[in-house]
């Protein structure tokens, strides 16, 4: 072990307190729960006298953990629960009637005007595996691992617009500033590897999310629990190659340069804070080895890639899939999907249920299917919670933007009802939560809010979403804000 | 420790001289309550019935019928019986440690003295604290004074003076943001510059508002685009530019708070007073397709209030959206009552980001002078208020009427959503405005935007009515038009019609605006001036700025309580006010954001005062008097020397008349500013974070500051001030990927390319990377503090960055004439420094020139390696 480190470690548990804790800086910062336990971060030792955070992380993990990371799947833009997973024969006999008055009164909608026609599924259902899972023919792969998932079909919101809706799913609020679940996990479990992000970040689609970069933000927890954007163009993390002509060797001076000049100041003037710099010109050095070698997906064998029908070097969700696999396998807490494309109104071919979703879907239906069989042939599976879903539904209702009909079938937002699922990580395989009225306007029983499925996931890492707080400006703050419960029906 | 020391002294002077003693409420007891109990007995969740927020709750029967305080008995307090109970289950505080005898000695004294409440004491006015006799010699500087008091029961006396070079580096990053500028630094260090002149030279820079700018901005939340997803750009940045000259010319905080909050409501205001209120026009604005403009309009009000507590109250009002305040005695009503204050400006998510002031073109200003001479010189009645109206007119375009007040409307439609809020119209669709006394109005002006061809016709009374004037439309852009009317006097209706062909919209309206008839405009040379006003109205604006506008009477919101803080269900309607815990012997009524203004800067107020003294001090030494500069009421942390804070808190108010010049000069004047940051390790186990003062200030520079410095160091850091936002080079396609957005960050060439950090672009959805990385906010919310980190994306960004790598050339083109390689490497410490390299560093440098050398065969690349390194260490890194 370098002298170095001792001494810091030495040194941190010397002057460890609630400040410098927070500013304690490996990128996956021992979690406030499991610091002394894993990885890196380990320095934040468990000696350090009880800050108010650590208290309440204390009693925050009240669980077994059943899931150790989680990979979170995110259609951005709200995929059609009824085009997908919500089976409703009632709606086809009503396709093309005018929507009742009942439907309509006191609600908003985005884009809706007047009164729309019902609109029956433009898929055709069929029931899969042993639990006999109703999956429409858009997702055919995905439909051989329907036993392996655990559907929840009457998830709500009470937000009808993109960005308001992501943030409400990933941060708890729908108003900018509060943490994103990436960064409440790493903030409470820290990473299991000391050379890579404990919160990363892929993208496809070609655009961002609505919500944008503030999806993955840190909020008020301090920045280095920030979700990290992994690009597949440029540099996969900013600023992580070296300048043309800086040799690894040459850099690698530079670096033990820079330190030997620090802990020559450290010496001198004795401000911990220091330290904590050389560890980070450290583990910069490593992670420059460390990142693209975990992004590098074509080392991967020729049936793996045929498996989840990757192209190495295109930024698809394909190639981000099974990236997440090997994020996770290399330690990464939580690795985060969006796919751009998902919002069927039907205002254009591209955007139209009978053209544009057939090939989102297809754009999806492999990968994801591959990802939960890879993680389980791996013996991943159960240690690792895999969840998929929009940030809201999509009407029974035809749109008709502007009041008229539309040149292409598309439904409008919808957050009354949709279909989310969850599979590995502790959750029930085969078994389907919740269910809607015959038209799949709203949840009739076993309806879960965002924040529950917010708790749901919390719970399976082995937190009680309730005391999980930090505290800032006089309150204690929690991914679920003020409400929330744990789905326990479907938890092993 | 100090108030375990209290809570020991009180107890033994109770228990062992038995005299009559009066416990205080906010020494003895309330730390008691907000430590072990108000978690569960606060002002939301009050279980058992039993709140510790109020008096009043804390006295009332609970729910099983006890009394848990009976003022003079502590024998019939339940309270007591509880702390004291055997059984686990029973006793208080439930599932926590047990109180300590102490405390409960405490508790029942308190109780037999009558059970007192005091407010907490930042809720109490400040006043002046005597100046504390220090034996051995009275301090020059009172802050000293203070601190020394203060050190004394620690056994802990002031560090020595930091080195003048460090001393130097300190001082001018403080005031400035930047190293000092060489003419001040060889002179002070020569010792040919007295500190004090020094402090007064920096004071004087202009680097010194863009500095305190910089920290300004975070606080209101400013930035150049509007957030959430297409997050377009947005026009503000004169905002920016009146924050800088407002420090530079040393703006009394009374006035910079109150031209912030309420400019447009002064008397007469002047366009920087209007600028000025920009600082609530920085909240978000959504233009996503399909969302509703009130929703977000309200979303903006709650910020406001939010945001308006926090920076001038140092109190946290987001609890109270919901339901009354948790931990302070803020009652939920009472947010609703701030709300009201801020919920009748004009704007309204709408996707023109109206109200603007309009910055005209030369030409066009001249124009614009001539007809406020000619309104000046013919005006019948006071013509400040006549030049004020026609100046709202040209260039606010207020006030206006919108669709939501359009009469009778048949066939248009207007849906209030997104970039669809306007009155769409199809051929033969019409609507009618409210009925108004025409007899003084000459013209209407219309905003529209014509999506096909056709008429527009100005009719009275109703759609086929007289007709008064057409106006012919061609597809084309968003504009304004000015229809002359010649109308008979008395209260009349106007009718708009539109005709065309075929059955699309063909055009839609946003506002329409009356236009009085202009004084003497019978007299010779009128007829120029009625033509200007036409040119204004259309000429294009150089700048388009944010501001904030009163509604008009017509408009007038009303305001109501949010059940549970949802907008959609709305409580009893409320009017303005301020919480009653804080109103003190109000007398005046508090009606609109200047009331407000005026209440909140007044010197008695409790905390205004306090709250920007503490910021100021947490900015220069890392951390407030209060550590939670956000939040100093019950939850926030406790004043190391409440003694020091009120000491400044009323200077501040008063002698210094709210100069922070003033103030900043006598805080870096004091020893207690000047001392070593040196720690020894005992030091450093006595008070980690430094609170106690017995050392100076040692920061990290901020994410401007190491952008600044570096561009500092090397020469190429430009000095032009304001304008708008820049963009300095960031990596390829971080803005690329936004939704629905077709903007495009274009670097920026030439001097703006090397320009202050203040003034890069800030997108919210992207910010620059020097600025996530280093822990800036991304400006959606107001903050406060910055949560300082220490991760290996800063060390990436500092070796890698090309921004960087430029600065590292230069840095070795400065020192490439020096004789030889150590001397070079001394000159590159002098220039990042102002010290030569030590023994070791030459040492160590000289290695990696070497290696360097050894690999590209070239002595400026090696250099440039040399420069590279430099620029991360520690001590370049951070104030010491």
């Amino acid at each position: 072990m370098n002298p170095l480190l001792n001494e810091f470690r030495h040194r941190e548990a010397q002057y460890n307190s609630r400040r410098h804790f927070l500013r304690q800086g490996a990128l996956g910062l021992g979690g406030i729960a499991l610091g002394g336990l894993m990885g890196c971060g380990t320095d934040a030792g468990a000696q350090v006298a009880k800050t108010k955070e650590e208290k309440i992380m204390a009693t925050a993990l009240s669980y077994a953990p059943r899931a150790k990371r989680v990979i979170y799947l995110h259609m951005a833009g709200a995929p059609s629960q009824l085009e997908l997973f919500d089976y409703k024969p009632a709606l086809q006999k009503l396709d093309g009637q005018p929507c009742p008055p009942s439907l309509l009164a006191g609600k908003r909608f985005a884009f809706i005007q007047g009164t729309p026609m019902m609109l029956g599924s433009q898929a055709t259902f069929q029931q899969h595996g042993q639990s006999g899972a109703w999956v429409s023919n858009l997702l055919p792969n995905f439909s051989e691992v329907a036993d392996e998932v655990a559907f929840l079909k009457a998830v709500h919101t009470e937000e009808f617009n993109h960005a308001p809706a992501q943030l409400l799913m990933q941060t708890g609020s729908p108003r900018p500033g509060r943490p994103s679940f990436g960064s409440w996990v790493t903030y409470g479990l820290g990473s299991e590897n000391e050379n890579l992000p404990g919160f990363i970040v892929l993208v496809s689609g070609g655009r961002d999310p609505s919500g944008g970069k503030k999806l993955w933000g840190s909020g008020f927890l301090p920045s280095i629990h920030q979700g990290i954007q992994c690009r597949t163009a440029g540099d996969p993390i900013l600023y992580l190659s070296d300048p043309e002509g800086m040799s690894r060797d040459l850099r690698g001076k530079s670096i033990a340069a820079i330190n030997e000049i620090n802990k020559r100041q450290y010496d001198e003037v004795g401000n911990p804070e220091t330290l904590t710099r050389i560890k980070q010109y450290e583990m910069a050095f490593k992670m420059q080895m460390s990142v693209p070698e975990v992004m590098d997906i074509e080392k991967e064998p020729d049936y793996i890639h045929e498996m989840y029908g990757t192209t190495p070097g295109k930024s698809t969700f394909a190639n981000n899939c099974l990236m997440a696999r090997r994020l996770a396998e290399s330690g990464v807490r939580f690795i985060q999907l969006y796919d751009w494309g998902w919002d069927n109104h039907g205002s254009s071919r591209s955007t139209s249920l009978e053209e544009g979703l057939p090939a989102q879907c297809k754009g999806i239906d492999q990968a994801m299917a591959a990802l939960i069989k890879d993680l389980k042939q791996r013996g991943m599976l159960e240690d690792t919670l895999v969840v998929w879903g929009g940030e809201f539904g999509r009407t029974p209702m035809r749109e008709n933007r502007g009041g008229v009909e539309m040149p292409f079938l598309g439904r409008d937002h919808h957050g009354e009802a949709f279909t989310m699922w969850m599979a590995g990580g502790g959750v029930k395989p085969g078994v389907v939560y919740g269910e809607t009225d015959e038209i799949g306007y709203a949840g009739v029983r076993d309806r879960a809010h965002v924040h529950d499925v917010q708790a749901t996931v919390l719970g399976l890492l082995g937190f009680d979403h309730e005391k999980f707080t930090y505290p800032f400006q006089g309150r204690n703050f929690r991914l679920t804000d003020v409400t929330g419960t744990a789905i326990k029906d479907i938890m092993v | 420790m100090k108030r375990s020391l209290l809570v020991l002294v009180s107890a033994f002077i109770m228990l062992t001289c038995q005299e009559e003693r009066t416990i205080n409420f906010n020494e003895d007891i309330r730390p008691i309550f907000n430590e072990k109990c108000i978690g569960c007995h606060g002002g939301v969740k009050q279980a058992g019935g039993f709140g510790l927020v109020f008096r009043e709750n804390a006295l009332r029967e609970t729910d099983n019928g006890k009394f848990a305080i009976v003022p003079g008995k502590p024998g019939q307090s339940e309270i007591i019986a509880r702390v004291r109970h055997e059984n686990e289950e029973l006793r208080m505080p439930f599932e926590g440690p047990a109180l300590s005898e102490e405390e409960i000695h405490l508790l029942e004294t308190w109780i037999e003295e009558g059970a007192e409440w005091e407010e907490h004491w930042a809720y109490l006015a400040p006043t002046k604290p005597e100046i504390p006799v220090i034996e051995g010699g009275q301090p020059d500087n009172s802050i000293d004074a203070f601190v020394m008091a203060a050190l004394l029961p620690y056994d802990l006396v002031p560090a020595p003076r930091a080195p003048k070079r460090e001393l130097l580096r300190r001082v001018s990053f403080d005031l400035t943001g930047l190293p000092a500028p060489e003419f001040l630094a060889e002179v002070f260090l020569s010792g040919d510059l007295a500190y004090e002149v020094l402090i007064d030279s920096l004071l004087a820079q202009p680097s010194y508002g863009e500095h305190q700018a910089a920290k300004w901005l975070e606080l209101a939340r400013y930035a150049d685009s509007r957030g959430y997803e297409r997050d377009r750009p947005r026009e503000i940045w004169r905002y920016r530019d009146w924050v800088i000259k407002a420090f530079n010319d040393d703006l009394p905080y009374d006035d910079f708070v109150t031209h912030q909050l309420a400019g447009d409501l002064l008397p007469d205001p002047t366009e920087d007073q209007l600028v000025a209120t920009g600082f609530h026009r920085n909240t978000l604005s959504n233009g996503e397709g399909g969302t509703e403009n009130e929703e977000f309009r309200v979303a903006s009000v709650i910020d406001r209030v939010n945001t308006t507590w926090e920076v001038f109250q140092g109190t946290t009002m987001g609890c109270v959206q919901c339901h009354a305040h948790p931990y302070d005695p803020i009652r939920y009503e009472e947010f609703y009552t701030s709300y009201a204050l801020f919920n009748n400006t004009v704007d309204h998510d709408h996707v023109s980001e109206a109200p603007r002031l309009r910055t005209l073109y030369a030409a066009d200003e001249v124009k614009y002078k001539r007809l406020e001479d000619w309104v000046t010189e013919h005006a019948e009645e006071e013509a400040r208020t006549q030049v004020q109206s026609w100046r709202q007119l040209i260039k606010v375009r207020e006030p206006r009427l919108r669709p939501d007040l359009f009469e009778n409307v048949e066939g248009g439609v207007f849906t209030a959503r997104a970039d669809e809020d306007i009155m769409f119209l199809r051929p033969g669709n019409s609507f009618a405005l409210p009925p108004r006394d025409l007899s003084e109005v000459a013209a209407l002006h219309v905003n529209l935007r014509p999506l096909g061809s056709g008429t527009l016709e100005v009719r009275l009374a109703s759609p086929t009515g007289q007709l008064l004037i057409t106006h012919a439309f061609e597809r084309g852009r968003q504009e304004d038009i000015r229809l002359p009317l010649v109308i008979p006097g008395g209260e009349r209706v106007l009718s708009i019609v539109t005709r065309g062909d075929g059955n699309g919209k063909i055009l839609a309206i946003d506002a329409i605006g009356y236009e009085p008839k202009l004084p003497g405009a019978e007299q010779p040379g009128a007829e120029d001036i009625k033509t200007f006003i036409g040119d204004l109205l259309a000429a294009k604006d150089s700048v388009n700025t944010l501001i904030m506008v009163e509604t008009t009477d017509e408009s007038r919101r009303k305001s109501y309580l949010f059940e549970r803080g949802n907008w959609m269900v709305h409580g009893p309607e409320v009017t303005g006010g301020v919480p009653k815990l804080l109103d003190g012997e109000a007398d005046t009524p508090i009606e609109n954001r200047l009331d407000f203004a005026r209440w909140l800067t007044n010197p008695d107020q409790p905390l205004t005062s306090r709250v920007a003294v503490n910021r100021t001090w947490g900015q220069l030494f890392g951390i407030g008097l209060v550590a939670t500069t956000e939040d100093i009421g019950s939850q926030g942390s406790k004043p190391k020397n409440q003694q020091l804070l009120d000491y400044l808190a009323t200077e501040y108010s008063g002698p210094l008349g709210w100069s922070k010049k003033r103030l900043l000069r006598q805080i870096v004047l004091s020893n207690t500013y000047q001392q070593s940051s040196r720690a020894t390790p005992q030091l450093l186990a006595k008070d980690p974070h430094n609170e106690l003062l017995a050392r100076g200030p040692r920061k990290r520079l901020t994410a401007e500051e190491i952008r600044d410095q570096a561009l500092a160091v090397s020469g190429l850091l430009t000095e032009k001030c304001y304008g708008p936002s820049v963009m300095p080079p960031q990596p390829d396609g971080l803005w690329g990927t936004i939704t629905h957005s077709r903007n495009e960050w274009v670097n920026s060439t030439g001097e703006d390319r090397y320009r202050r950090a203040l003034y890069t672009h800030l997108r919210r959805s992207a910010i620059h990377p020097v600025m996530s990385t280093f822990d800036a906010s991304n400006r959606e919310l107001c903050l406060s503090r910055r949560t300082i980190t220490n991760t290996p994306l800063q060390a990436l960004m500092t070796l890698n960055d090309p921004a960087y790598l430029e600065v590292a050339e230069r840095l070795a083109d400065e020192v490439s004439n020096l004789p030889n390689v150590p001397a070079r490497i001394d000159g590159l410490y002098e220039l990042l420094l102002r010290r030569p390299a030590e023994p070791l560093e030459q040492q160590v440098l000289v290695q990696l020139y070497d290696d360097a050398y050894a690999t590209h065969q070239d002595a400026h690349t090696a250099l440039t390696v040399v420069a590279n390194a430099l620029l991360n260490i520690d001590e370049l890194l951070t104030i010491s």
